[in-house]
């Protein structure tokens, strides 16, 4: 049953990215775009820890730890880069 | 799939956290397409994604903790840095939006804005005539 389970997830989790892919190209405002590049990691990495279930494998997780330190890292660098035309202040 | 069988409640305790963690996901992603403002389209995925995120890790430390082939510690760690980076995030994007253009900035809740807002169901554009 878990591995319907997994193909029905991935199936959702897939046409969120695709979602959130359109909303990427499509925002009016780049804040938009950076909110839709936050929303695609976090589901890039619930799909690769499905994909990490499914073949009962342990790089997969190796990977998704990656993935969670640096998507948040960029979006943080990017949203100050947007508001401030700097990441770090120098005073 | 080759891999040994897992006990019926695990297999059925997994599955549903899978399919509900997918649901959220999908529900925050429709939010994202769908709603009309940047401080609205900012609510759903921030929220859902998480859920999301949450309940595939749930289920990969029950299937996993289950079989004893691994230490568990990496769901835990994704765990926490998903839970707590997500609305840090969020917060500083909602930030960033404000000290871009402070006019845009929504009413008070509680004060009566100035023009009441659109209905929800639009008029339809006006039909050229034939």
């Amino acid at each position: 049953m878990i591995d319907h389970a997994l193909t029905l997830s991935l199936g959702m989790f897939c046409i969120a990215m695709l979602l959130s892919c359109w909303r990427l190209l499509a925002g009016p405002d780049i804040l938009d775009r950076v909110l839709a590049l936050d929303t695609l990691y976090v589901n890039a990495l619930a799909v690769v820890i499905l994909l990490g279930i499914r073949f009962r494998t342990q790089v997969f997780f190796e990977a998704a730890l990656v993935i969670a330190m640096l998507g948040f890292v960029g979006t943080v660098v990017t949203a100050r880069f947007v508001a401030r035309g700097d990441v770090i202040d120098h005073d | 799939m080759t891999h040994e069988a897992l006990p019926f409640t695990v297999d059925l305790l997994a599955s549903l956290l899978l399919v509900a963690g997918g649901a959220f996901a999908l529900v925050g992603a429709i939010g994202l397409a769908r709603l009309r403002d940047f401080y609205l389209r900012v609510h759903a995925p921030t929220k859902a994604s998480t859920l999301g995120v949450g309940g595939a890790l749930l289920a990969s430390m029950l299937v996993f903790g289950w079989t004893g082939q691994r230490v568990v510690i990496h769901e835990l760690l994704i765990t926490v840095f998903v839970f707590v980076t997500a609305p840090i995030a969020a917060h500083l994007l909602v930030k960033s939006a404000l000290e871009r253009d402070p006019a845009r900035r929504p009413p008070e809740p509680g004060t009566a804005p100035d023009a009441p807002p659109a209905e929800s169901s639009p008029t339809p554009p006006p039909t050229p005539p034939a």
